[in-house]
Parts: C-alpha cells; structure tokens; sequence
C-alpha cells in the first residue's frame, strides 16, 4: 500500500479516542497495531484490547469504522490481535501527559516491574492534583479494568491511578 | 473431525467454561460487596474473567466452524449449550457463600489458573499461547489481591479467622479436581499439585491458617458432571438467549 494512504489512515485514528478515558486517542494508547489496504482499498485496521474483558473495543471498532467511513474509506475491517499483549509500556508520552492532566496518574514503572511482594504498593505515584508523592493505595482495583484507586495524603485528595500491566 | 483437535475444542470450552461460571458467580457481588472498594475488585476482576471466557470461546467457535461446517459463535457456545456439555470446575459454580469463601475460592483458583497459563504460554497453538500470555498480566492481580485477603481475615479477629477456617472447609474437596486429568487436557494437570499446594500452604502460614486434612475430593465437572447448582446458574445466565433467540443488545 502507499505510505501516503497509511499516513492519511492514522491521521485519521488521531481523531478517534478511548471512550473510558476520552483525553487520550487510540494511537496514544497504543492499541492501534497496523493498518493495511489493497489496490480495491479495501482497508484492514488491527487492534490490540489493552485488557481481555475490556468493554471499550466495541466501541473503539465502531468508532474507527465510522471516522473512516466520513472520511472516504467505505470498505473497512476492524481486526483484533493478542500476540504480542499490549503493555503500559505502549502508551505515548504524550498519552502519558495527557491523563496526568486530565487528572488520572499515568502508568509508572516499565510493565515487567509490576511488583509481586503482597501489601506492597507502587512508590512515588504522584498525584496529578498537588503533585505529591506522598500518596497511598485504597484499592488495586479502580472505576475500570486498568486503574488502580490512590489517595494523597497530602491534599487529601482520591485519584485513579493506571496501573502497570 | 479427528480425535487430537476434538480434544483441543474440549479442552478450549473447558477454560472458557470454568473462567465464565466463577466469574458469573462472582458478578453476584455487584453491588453487594462488604464495601465500595471491594465491591468494585471483584467485579473488575469478573470483567477480566468474562474477557478471557470470551477469547477462549471465540477461538473454539473458530475452529468447530472451521472442522465441522458449523455456526457457532462466543454467545452461542455459552447461552445455548446445557448443562451436561459445560466442563467448568466443580468449585467455579458452587454459591459465593460469605465473603471469606468467595475470595478464598479466588485465592484457590487463581493460583491454579495461573500455573495452568504459565505451561499454556509455551503451547504451540499461537492463539492459546497468546490469549494465555494476556491474561497472566490480569491473574497476578487476582492473586496478590485475593492472598492479602486470605491473609487479613486469617490473620484478622476471631470472627474473620473462624470464616476463613469454614471456607477451606467448605472448599478444600473440591481442590483436587484441578489436579485430575480429563483425556482432553493439553497439559499435565497432575505435575501442577506441588507447586500449587506449597503456594497455599506459604499464605496460610502467613494467615494463620492450615490446610484441610480431608483428603476426600470431589469430581466430575470436567467432563460435564456437575452439582445442583450449575442448572440454575445456566437456567438465570441463559434466560434471556433461550426466551428471545438472538436478542441483542
């Protein structure tokens, strides 16, 4: 395929966002893997669920359809993939400033550092709020599937924080 | 179809089944969880559970259609088969009891799931290997998180110690199926026991807390035995598939 349709592709995928956390796009995320088209443009976008039971891929495969369905591309497949697994690791940095200022603490270490130790929490969480890192865990499970919920013990303040995974 | 990928599609169902009951089983809690935050774990984790019964019953639907010219899909392979031809563990369907037996049951299967996944991750079938791999990354949240309890009741009051002692009573049996073959089990289920029983045994130290001395184990789930209490699960989970075929959201 031309890279130029490529290019238009994911300019277009910029403008489709996660709908549990609407800051960030599909591509901040990390979940778009490829997108492929033939001479027919026929086009194939593969996506990666960033958990397994995660409600937001329908929604996120209807949306891509639609964006690209406004935007001329009447021929399009959404295709999912679980090899490799999607890790905190894909998220941008951009993506990653983006939910710090829309009040979610972003995903902290690498994902192969989760930490095992039982009654442990993940250090230095900052909260997105009065930037302390004097924070602690409430609870390991947040709103949805890829937060965790901490509290500063500063400003007192509860916060969703992504989880490494 | 031949025996070897008949197996593979027993053995695909078995998972799906056993993670789709324990977490429609757990779904019960929703809203009515000791408290908000615990409420709000084990429905997310159901929600894990639900996503990995969901990746293994599409990929059984892909290859019964693909050998036997058949139709099937994720919703029709768990809202239209009946009880006999589920193969979930016996301890995924039995009822959540108090809060203590819930979570311990999680602590139970979580462990042993993982184990399962940790050999299923080297599978040669790709699609298994993966779905494994994804889900790992969720299992030893469900385990950090279901030990700490084992061990903050254990460990906790009287009260708390006493329902942790009567959950592994109530549960301990129905531990050994895991460790039982079934002829359509990839992996060797048997050689995951020790491993699995020096992990309990390490929180219940830490818990205060020991071992079951029964030694008697009930079976028969996997090869679609099940106690009275699967058909009413199935009766409340498939109502509404069997009352309007089709229905969508």
């Amino acid at each position: 395929m031309s890279d130029l349709i490529k290019e238009h592709i994911y300019k277009i995928l910029e403008q489709v966002s996660d709908p549990e956390i609407p800051v960030l796009t599909i591509l901040d995320m990390g979940i778009v893997r490829d997108v492929i088209s033939d001479d027919q443009n026929n086009i194939e976008v593969i996506i990666t669920p960033t958990y397994s039971g995660c409600p937001a891929m329908d929604a996120i495969a209807f949306d891509i359809k639609m964006k690209l369905i406004e935007n001329g591309y009447t021929h399009v497949k959404v295709t999912y993939t679980l090899q490799p697994a999607w890790t905190t690791d894909w998220m941008s940095e951009d993506g990653k400033n983006k939910l710090k200022a829309y009040g979610i603490a972003p995903p902290q270490n690498i994902s192969s550092r989760i930490n095992k130790l039982l009654f442990s929490q993940e250090e230095n969480i900052e909260c997105p709020q009065c930037h302390s890192t004097n924070t602690k865990l409430l609870s390991e499970f947040g709103s949805t599937a890829c937060k965790a919920l901490y509290q500063c013990n500063d400003c007192k303040e509860p916060f969703d924080y992504f989880k490494c995974h | 179809m031949n025996k070897l990928s008949n197996h593979q599609i027993n053995y695909i169902l078995s998972l799906a089944d056993s993670t789709l009951i324990l977490g429609q089983r757990n779904g019960e809690w929703c809203a009515h969880g000791p408290i908000l935050e615990q409420d709000i774990a084990i429905t997310n984790i159901t929600l894990d559970l639900i996503g990995q019964a969901r990746n293994f019953y599409q990929y059984a639907a892909l290859l019964i259609n693909e050998s036997e010219n058949k139709n099937e899909t994720e919703d029709s392979l768990a809202y239209l088969r009946t009880e006999r031809e589920f193969k979930n563990h016996l301890i995924c369907e039995l009822p959540n009891g108090d809060w203590a037996q819930t979570i311990l049951r999680q602590f139970f299967f979580s462990s042993f799931q993982l184990l399962v996944f940790e050999q299923l991750e080297k599978n040669n079938d790709e699609q298994i290997a993966a779905i494994a791999t994804k889900s790992i990354k969720e299992i030893n949240y469900h385990i950090k998180w279901s030990s700490e309890w084992v061990i903050r009741l254990g460990d906790g009051t009287d009260e708390s110690h006493n329902r942790m002692k009567n959950a592994i009573e109530a549960l301990w049996n129905y531990t050994g199926e895991f460790f039982i073959p079934a002829d359509y089990e990839m992996i060797d289920v048997a050689s995951l026991k020790a491993s699995w029983l020096e992990k309990v045994k390490t929180v219940f130290e830490e818990a205060t807390l020991s071992v079951s001395e029964n030694t008697f184990m009930q079976t028969g789930g996997k090869n679609g035995i099940h106690t009275e209490h699967l058909g009413y699960i199935l009766a409340e989970m498939q109502s509404l598939q069997r009352t309007y075929p089709g229905a969508e959201w």
